[in-house]
């Protein structure tokens, strides 16, 4: 009970101190927003083109959202000393270190959920599978979330995160079949769009809004949970030998 | 023979490396219960290496650490409930109120919301901090800013307190303030492990001291212990209105059995072991030119026996209390 106290305050205070703040609860709207106007004007189809641009506007919208803030918010309270003061509650590691991803993960399924409302609006969203779009949705949020941990343990300067950030993330976009199918890619690249994690969850979206995903829904949600533990379970190590050294 | 229940903290063999330095070696000491534990030393000679070592942010390349009586080597985080830290730095989060950060602070160690919010208000009342309960901690003065870090590392009552450099960079008004503060505490039976480099805030509070420099400590004992060979000295310091050249050679040749240094041009500091007549010695001097303007008798304080112990000298020192800010 003492312990899901911690985990709960900890919670809450990001959700305060971040999560809920003005700037980036605007950059949790308009990045969404942008994206998805973009993608649409570039279609020039018309609304016909809402639909197959969702799967890649949603998996955006959550990892810019989760690994941005995350890495930012962690090597912030790393820089400040603050996280020390975490370091020294009797807690698990492996508690705490939930406790401050649970703030990015749900930041990024809410900020998934604007494109589709924004979608709502326009198209009918009637034929999406909702039953496999949800658990993509959650488990690309939580891969991207530990993503951000992993690269916030690797960096000291809140700088460094973002332009770390982008090393994992530019490639990722554009080699995992949100935007080009990966029978597209060349063939060297090919291995490398199924070593990320995004690959799958963009496979799932695929086949939750317009269906043809490559592989099955089991196979890519339990390929997408072992990222997540293997991410999760490197960024505690880290941590142990980096910031407990 | 002392029970388990009589140690707070034991240390033995403790050594940490951090690439090419060897930041503490060979660390061994007891802190009793209940006793007021100074850890001095001058900036880089280990003492935020080994308070970091035994609160379990940093891991001990060898050694044993024993708090209350839990094996912190092999359970690093299992002594955490025990202990309250205090950093040299405030380390609480700007953007909370100073009620919020004691609140939030509480709820880590497990405390219920009612309980959490008692005790924030009593902490506050208790640091004079009452009326800034509601402001952002980043808007805060250096002093209030230290008695609300204080007041956060207590807020879960442990039974050991590690204050880390706790006046450092603080008015004087609010060093005092923190001075009482740490001594209620000890008064209400908080053991406290106290590193400071400002050696007259340790011989005022501590029961105990070690020094520790280079990584190694190079001793331990009781104030009273350390200050008392010292104390039976009899030191004076004679101070020149004029510009005189250094007498030391002439004055040692003339009074054998006193001990002359010159620690800074227009002083010279006397020592010897039975009393000093003020007399010939003024006499011999003004008859060479110079002009005396006070000889005074100087009573040995910790001080002293820092600069013998450790040859780090005082002006050393107060250049390091400088350069980080201490206004004391």
């Amino acid at each position: 009970m003492k312990h899901w106290i911690a985990f709960w305050n900890i919670l809450t205070k990001d959700f305060r101190t971040y999560y809920l703040k003005p700037p980036n609860i605007s950059w949790g709207l308009i990045f969404p927003l942008a994206w998805t106007g973009m993608f649409f004007i570039r279609s020039g189809r018309g609304m016909e083109s809402i639909s197959s641009i969702l799967p890649g506007v949603t998996a955006l919208s959550i990892l810019f959202g989760t690994t941005s803030l995350l890495a930012v918010t962690v090597t912030f309270e790393k820089k400040n000393r603050s996280f020390e003061r975490l370091l020294l509650a009797p807690i698990p590691l492996e508690l705490l270190m939930l406790a401050k991803t649970s703030g990015a993960i749900l930041f990024g399924v809410v900020n998934a959920f604007v494109p589709v409302l924004m979608a709502a609006f326009l198209v009918d969203l009637g034929h999406v599978n909702w039953l496999v779009f949800i658990p993509a949705v959650v488990l690309i949020s939580v891969a991207s979330t530990f993503l951000g941990l992993f690269i916030a343990v690797a960096v000291s300067e809140v700088f460094e995160a973002q332009t770390f950030s982008n090393f994992f993330r530019f490639p990722m976009i554009f080699l995992c079949g949100l935007f080009f199918p990966i029978s597209a890619l060349p063939v060297f690249l090919k291995p490398l769009a199924y070593a990320l994690p995004l690959t799958y969850g963009a496979d799932m979206l695929h086949g939750a809004i317009h269906g043809g995903n490559i592989m099955s829904v089991p196979l890519n949600l339990a390929i997408l949970a072992a990222f997540c533990a293997g991410l999760f379970m490197v960024s505690l190590r880290n941590i142990r030998r980096r910031w407990i050294a | 023979m002392k029970t388990e229940n009589d140690i707070a903290i034991k240390v033995q063999g403790l050594a940490k490396r951090f690439g090419d330095v060897q930041a503490v070696t060979a660390v061994d000491f007891e802190v009793n219960t209940g006793e007021l534990f100074g850890f001095l030393g001058p900036n880089g000679a280990g003492k935020t290496t080994t308070i970091n070592m035994l609160t379990g942010l940093a891991r001990p390349d060898a050694g044993t650490i024993h708090i209350g009586g839990i094996d912190c080597t092999r359970r690093p985080r299992a002594a955490q409930h025990l202990i309250g830290v205090v950093p040299d730095e405030s380390n609480l989060y700007p953007e909370l109120s100073g009620f919020d950060n004691l609140g939030f602070c509480a709820a880590l160690y497990g405390m219920g919301k009612a309980e959490r919010q008692a005790r924030a208000k009593e902490l506050l009342e208790a640091f004079d901090l009452t009326k800034a309960a509601g402001r952002r901690f980043g808007g805060y003065s250096k002093g209030m800013k230290r008695r609300l870090t204080i007041a956060a590392g207590i807020i879960h009552r442990p039974r050991i307190l590690f204050l880390d450099e706790p006046t450092t960079g603080i008015d004087v008004a609010s060093a005092r303030q923190l001075r009482q503060l740490i001594g209620d505490l000890h008064k209400n039976g908080t053991t406290i492990f106290l590193t400071t480099h400002y050696i007259e805030e340790a011989e005022r509070l501590c029961d105990r001291i070690a020094f520790i420099m280079s990584g190694r400590i190079v001793r331990i004992d009781t104030v009273a212990n350390l200050v008392q060979p010292i104390r039976e000295k009899h030191v004076m310091q004679i101070t020149f209105a004029n510009g005189v050249n250094d007498l030391s050679d002439r004055l040692a040749e003339e009074f054998p059995g006193l001990n002359f240094t010159s620690p800074e041009p227009g002083l010279i500091q006397v020592e010897a072991d039975a009393p000093i007549r003020v007399g010939p010695l003024v006499r011999f001097l003004e008859d060479r030119g110079a002009e005396v303007a006070e000889a005074r008798r100087i009573r040995p304080s910790l001080e002293d026996v820092f600069v013998r112990i450790t040859g780090v000298g005082a002006d050393v020192m107060r250049k390091e209390k400088e350069k980080s800010g201490g206004n004391q």
